[in-house]
Formats: C-alpha cells, sequence, structure tokens
C-alpha cells in the first residue's frame, strides 16, 4: 500500500475529528431515502490506484486540494449563501440586507453604484444619472452608518464589491464598527480590492496600474497588523468570464492576475506567508456543468502548487485557494426570464460540485433590470434547495473519481498551465494588460460566441430557438428617479455641518503621504474618513498625485 | 458612390460594460463598415464632438448601468447644440421595455434589447443609410 496515501489519510482523519469539535456534522447518521449510509468520504478501492490518487487528487484539506480546501467541506457547514444586493439609498439597501439576513441568507455582500466605484461623489458632474442606478450610493462615513444600521458587524461577514477606492471603503468599514464597539480586529469580510480584471474587463479603474498596486500592497500589509481577519482582496474571474471569456481563459487570467499581487506585495517586503492566507478568489459559473466543475478543481491545484513549489510558501492556509462563485449574468437572456432560474439552479449545482465556500444565485430578471425583492427570494430558495433537499452536500467531492470529470479537470489545467507560462513570458500580469493581451483575447471569445448563438450552432433556449411571442416584463425594480436629488442634498447638509477645516488637514497629510511612495496610505485614509471627508475628495486628492489611468 | 458606411459606437457614463459594444463594432466591420469606438467613459458632449469630426453615418449607444434615461436624451441634446442632429442614433443594453418609448420619443430612432441579433443591428444601420440617401 502507498505510504503516502495511508499517511494522508490518517492526516485527513485527524483533521475531520478536529472539524467535528468545533462543528458537528449536520447530520447524524447521513443516509438517504432508502437508507443507505453515507460515508464523509469516497475513495478509490483499488490499491494500484493509491499513488496516482494521492498525488494528484489528495485528501480533501490537503494538498494540491483539488478535492476542496476543508476535510469535511459541506459535511458540518454549507457554503456562505451571499446574495449580492445595492440599490438606491443606504437607506433602503439597509433594508434589503436585512430582509435577506431574516430570510436565511448567512453573509452580505454590498453592490456600490458607479460613482461611487470610480471615486465620484453624487454630486459630480460625472455622476450625473447613474448616482444609485447598480448599486447603493455612499459619499460619506455617514451613509456607511446608514447602510450598516442594526447589523452586528461581530456576526456577520460582508463582501464589499469596490476596487480603485477599496482602501476608502474598508477605512468607512472600519470606522462604523469601531462606532458599533467591534475592534477592528474582530470584523470579517472582504474587499474585491482586484484592480487589474478592472483593466481587462470591468471598467471601474481609477489610476494607472502602478499606484494601484501600491495601495493594494499598502492594504494587504495594513490588514497584515491591524485587520487579520479580512479577506484583502478577492482576484476575480467573474467579470472576465462575463466579458466572453472561455472557462480556462477565465482560471488562467485570475490566476496569472493573483501572481501579479504576491508578485507586487513581496516585492514591497512582505513575506509570502503574511498575506498569501488572506488572498481569495472570486469565479463565475455557466451552463456547461462539467467544465465548470473541471475548472474550480484544476484552479485549487495550480494555485496550490504554485504557492507551494514556486514561492516557497510554508503556511498550508497560503496554497489554499478558497473563492466565491457567483452564478453567470451574462448566460441570463431577456425572453422567457422564468427560464433563467433553471440555468442558475444548474450554475449553482456546478459550483456546489466545485467546493466552493459561498455562493451568489443570480436572480431571473437581471437581464432586464436589478433584481425584485420576489426574484432575489427565488435566487436564494435556489441554493437553499440544493443545500438542503438534494443531498449533493452529503459526501465530499462526490465527482471525484468519474473518468470524464478527472480528465477534464486534467486539460483544463494543462491549458490554464499554458496561458500561464504565454503571460509570463510577458513579463506577467501588468505587462500582459498593459499590452492589451488579455482585453484581446477575451473580446475574441466573445466574438466567436456570439457568432454560435446567430449561427445556431449554440442554442440558447428561449431566445434563439423555441421562442414564444414576446410577453411584457412587468414588475421589474427600478430605483426611485428622486434619489439622486435627496442624495445630493444630504451630501451638501454633511459638508456644511462637518469640521471643514479637520477635513482640509486630513486631505493635505494624505496627499502628502502619496507623494511619498514609502508611506501607507491606509492610516490617512482611515483618518480622512473619520473626518467624514467624502469618496469623491479622498479619491481626488489621489488623483491629484498619481494621475488617471485612460486605457490600453 | 459606395462609401463605406461610418459608425460611432459609443459608452455614455460610468457603465464599464463594454462586450456588448465590442462585439456589435466587430459585426459591424466584418459587415464591410468603418467603426470608431470611444471606449468607455464618455461624456455626452464628447460623443458628439467625435461623432462630427469622425463625419459618422450613424451613432450606436451602449449603456447596461441604468442611467440610459440620463444619458442617451444628453447625447441627442449635444448634437442638437452642434446642428449636427441629423445623424440617427440607435441605443442598446439592459434597457427596459417600458423605457423604449420615452426614448423613441427623445429621438433615437431604435433600441435594441437583449437577444437581438448583431445581423439585425447591421441590416438596420445599412437600409437607415442607404434609405436616407435615396
Amino acid at each position: 500500500m502507498s505510504e503516502h496515501f495511508t499517511e494522508q489519510k490518517k492526516t485527513w482523519e485527524q483533521q475531520s475529528e478536529k472539524v467535528k469539535e468545533r462543528f458537528p456534522e449536520r447530520k447524524d447518521p447521513f443516509t438517504n431515502l432508502s437508507g443507505i449510509p453515507i460515508e464523509p468520504l469516497y475513495l478509490p478501492e483499488n490499491e494500484s490506484n493509491f499513488d496516482d490518487y494521492a498525488e494528484k487528487l489528495g485528501f480533501p484539506g490537503q494538498y494540491p486540494f483539488t478535492r476542496g480546501i476543508q476535510p469535511t467541506m459541506y459535511r458540518n457547514r454549507f457554503w456562505t449563501m451571499r446574495q449580492y444586493a445595492g440599490f438606491g439609498s443606504a437607506r433602503e439597501t439597509n433594508e434589503r440586507f436585512r430582509y435577506l439576513l431574516d430570510q436565511g441568507q448567512t453573509g452580505l455582500s454590498v453592490a456600490f453604484d458607479l460613482p461611487t466605484q470610480i471615486g465620484y461623489d453624487s454630486d459630480d458632474s460625472m455622476a450625473e444619472g447613474e448616482v444609485g442606478k447598480v448599486g447603493v450610493a455612499i459619499d460619506s462615513l455617514e451613509d456607511m452608518e446608514i447602510l450598516l444600521d442594526q447589523i452586528p458587524l461581530d456576526k456577520v461577514s460582508t463582501s464589499m464589491t469596490i476596487n480603485a477606492p477599496a482602501s476608502v471603503l474598508l477605512c468607512m468599514y472600519i470606522a462604523v464598527a469601531e462606532k458599533q464597539g467591534v475592534p477592528k480586529e474582530k470584523i470579517t469580510g472582504t474587499i474585491q480590492n482586484d484592480i487589474l480584471k478592472e483593466y481587462i474587463a470591468r471598467g471601474t479603474y481609477i489610476y494607472p496600474p502602478k499606484p494601484s498596486m501600491r495601495l493594494i500592497t499598502n492594504i494587504f500589509e495594513y490588514c497584515r497588523d491591524n485587520v487579520p481577519k479580512f479577506n484583502t482582496i478577492s482576484i476575480s474571474g467573474y467579470h472576465i468570464r462575463e466579458a466572453g471569456s472561455t472557462a480556462v481563459q477565465e482560471a488562467a487570467f485570475t490566476i496569472a492576475d493573483g501572481l501579479a499581487y504576491v508578485d507586487a506585495a513581496l516585492e514591497s517586503g512582505l513575506e509570502i506567508d503574511e498575506f498569501a492566507p488572506r488572498l481569495a478568489f472570486f469565479f463565475n459559473a455557466h451552463n456547461n456543468f462539467f467544465e465548470e466543475v473541471a475548472k474550480f478543481r484544476a484552479a485549487r491545484r495550480v494555485w496550490a502548487d504554485l504557492m507551494k513549489n514556486k514561492y516557497k510558501a510554508q503556511n498550508e492556509k497560503s496554497w489554499r485557494l478558497r473563492f466565491h462563485t457567483q452564478t453567470g449574468g451574462s448566460t441570463l437572456t431577456a425572453q422567457q426570464p422564468d427560464n433563467n432560474i433553471v440555468r442558475v439552479a444548474l450554475q449553482a449545482l456546478s459550483a456546489v460540485m466545485g467546493g466552493t465556500q459561498s455562493l451568489h444565485t443570480n436572480s431571473r430578471d437581471e437581464a432586464l433590470a436589478l433584481p425584485t425583492e420576489e426574484s432575489a427570494r427565488i435566487a436564494l430558495r435556489t441554493q437553499q434547495i440544493i443545500a438542503h433537499e438534494s443531498g449533493v452536500a452529503d459526501t465530499v467531492d462526490p465527482l471525484a473519481g468519474s473518468y470524464y470529470v478527472e480528465q477534464m479537470t486534467d486539460e483544463v489545467e494543462k491549458q490554464i498551465r499554458e496561458y500561464l507560462d504565454k503571460i509570463e513570458d510577458m513579463g506577467g500580469a501588468v505587462q500582459a494588460v498593459e499590452e492589451g493581451y488579455m482585453q484581446r483575447e477575451i473580446h475574441q471569445a466573445a466574438y466567436e460566441a456570439q457568432k454560435r448563438i446567430e449561427s445556431k450552432e449554440d442554442i440558447i433556449v428561449g431566445m434563439n430557438e423555441f421562442t414564444t411571442d414576446e410577453e411584457t416584463h412587468a414588475d421589474l425594480l427600478k430605483v426611485d428617479e428622486k434619489l439622486e436629488q435627496e442624495q445630493i442634498e444630504r451630501l451638501g447638509e454633511i459638508r456644511a455641518n462637518r469640521d471643514q477645516q479637520l477635513v482640509d488637514e486630513r486631505l493635505k497629510d494624505l496627499k502628502e503621504a502619496a507623494e511619498n511612495p514609502n508611506e501607507n496610505l491606509m492610516p490617512h485614509i482611515l483618518a480622512c474618513v473619520k473626518a467624514y471627508a467624502t469618496v469623491g475628495e479622498i479619491c481626488h486628492t489621489m488623483r491629484d498625485v498619481f494621475g488617471e489611468y485612460t486605457g490600453a | 458612390m459606395n462609401r463605406k458606411i461610418r459608425v460611432l459606437v459609443a459608452k455614455p457614463g460610468l457603465d464599464g460594460h463594454d462586450r456588448g459594444a465590442l462585439v456589435i463594432a466587430q459585426t459591424l466591420r466584418d459587415r464591410g463598415m468603418e467603426v470608431i469606438y470611444t471606449g468607455l467613459r464618455q461624456s455626452a458632449a464628447q460623443i458628439a464632438q467625435t461623432a462630427i469630426q469622425e463625419d459618422v453615418d450613424v451613432i450606436g449607444l451602449s449603456s447596461l448601468s441604468g442611467a440610459h434615461k440620463s444619458l442617451f436624451p444628453k447625447v441627442m441634446e449635444e448634437l442638437r447644440k452642434r446642428e449636427a442632429e441629423d445623424i440617427p442614433v440607435i441605443g442598446g443594453g439592459v434597457i427596459p421595455e417600458e423605457d423604449i418609448q420615452f426614448l423613441l420619443d427623445h429621438g433615437i430612432q431604435r433600441i435594441f434589447t437583449p437577444g437581438t441579433p448583431m445581423t439585425a443591428v447591421a441590416d438596420f444601420i445599412e437600409e437607415k443609410v442607404q434609405g436616407d440617401s435615396v
């Protein structure tokens, strides 16, 4: 019998016991409806396969993590059900958050409006028409206080989709927590903070790559010492995929971006194990079920190998690729929108079979508008049905050992590595982004996909086949047009009532700190935020020093 | 005769979703048109200015951020200011049906919603431009 296998198995048993002490298994015993017991883990039966198994798959919770990053996965705890929400004012979004928590959601995820994401205040001329449209408008700390009102920040973890101004919003979150009496060492959550994919696919960049990378490493360093439980970045393939990439490109470009952040942090003097355990990832789930499962498994294996063998990380937590998944927005059709519920269910299932740590399920009406409360509830219920009714969460990595899934995982891994080599040859992800390489690859894939749809080589049910006479869509969520004006008025009141001299001093400090590349900007931004300086004021101060990015 | 049809594909506002705009641009190029793509975050004034400078036959606006009711009419206004309102403007993106009439009333010629075949957009532009020149 393979020693490696036996050793791994023993470790897995010990680790599983440890988990069980903290979180008992959800059921005792697990059986299906026929009364057949369900084991936590199924393994190859033939000893001749043990070596190969130990090397390529390993045990869950162990290198190379192909079968998942925790020893018992969902036997003890389900993934975090985390629905992305936000629209209109902080007050409205706060109400939606509290509704979702009442409905059994287990974490928050904040969507910000575009002006906030690009560092403009609601009264900036650039913000006209956009205030509160795709997310909540946050100008000053006061908005953040309203947004998080009555939400206990020592218990709820919050994910914030914020990138270029991630430092500012994280500081606001810290300040609100402190006001609630929760020290910053205790807060949990994630900031997206992934600027490279903004240049590649999502578009909410502010500064050029170099100062942007500095801000990111400043956050890593500050959080290592002060906010140790926060995920300092969510390296995102989601938007790369939405922009049209293939599944392989999604995983490859995301990992390439991840390596660029690792390199930047190392260059700034951090040690790999000081920040790598706080890196998180964010992937998409589209319709091709097995391809998606293979992608998740392959990505884990590649990352673990790179961290352990290339970057020589010692801490096992640095090897683990932890990820959030969101189902694919671009797969939703405006036609026959109820069909989208089924697409979302399939995609969500692939994420669960792929071992996701948290999941957002899209709502059926998102090809048309932001989701209504009813649609958002169905989306959450979809996850709850997978968790509680399907039984897929009762054993770890149930697709392991399938000839198809394992070979597909190997093939996806191989293709990811080919892209990684190519990007490394170009000088890394930052260089590749500046040359527009990934952008071109993605665009080409998007164009090919569109052509396949138009030629009906690819069938999209209800859209290019099985169509019906167009129904009208009543009951879409509408953001109140008055909101923009109200938000601007409130912002005016905040500006009138704060200590302006203090704000000016703090902004001046920030500017001086920005001019010194060796200074960590986080304490300066926190001081600005606490003085009720606005997102726009803080970002403009840094724009003055860093300049603006204008495209590849 | 047979000057190539010139199209400006533009992204007004702060929206960063340009997959649709890029795919449309390439489709139109494949149909033999000359396409100028503005890039992201264009103001209405910039779009009108570019359209005139580039002497385009059609302007295509793309928005997925829900700000179309504010942004599209502003482009029309900027064109009028420059006496260029004769350039036909079409739009696309995540635009609910109930907003379409509002946009048509503001002078947008046609709104293409998600799921529209690219060829339909190309056909419309060809008909529009050739129809106008007859």
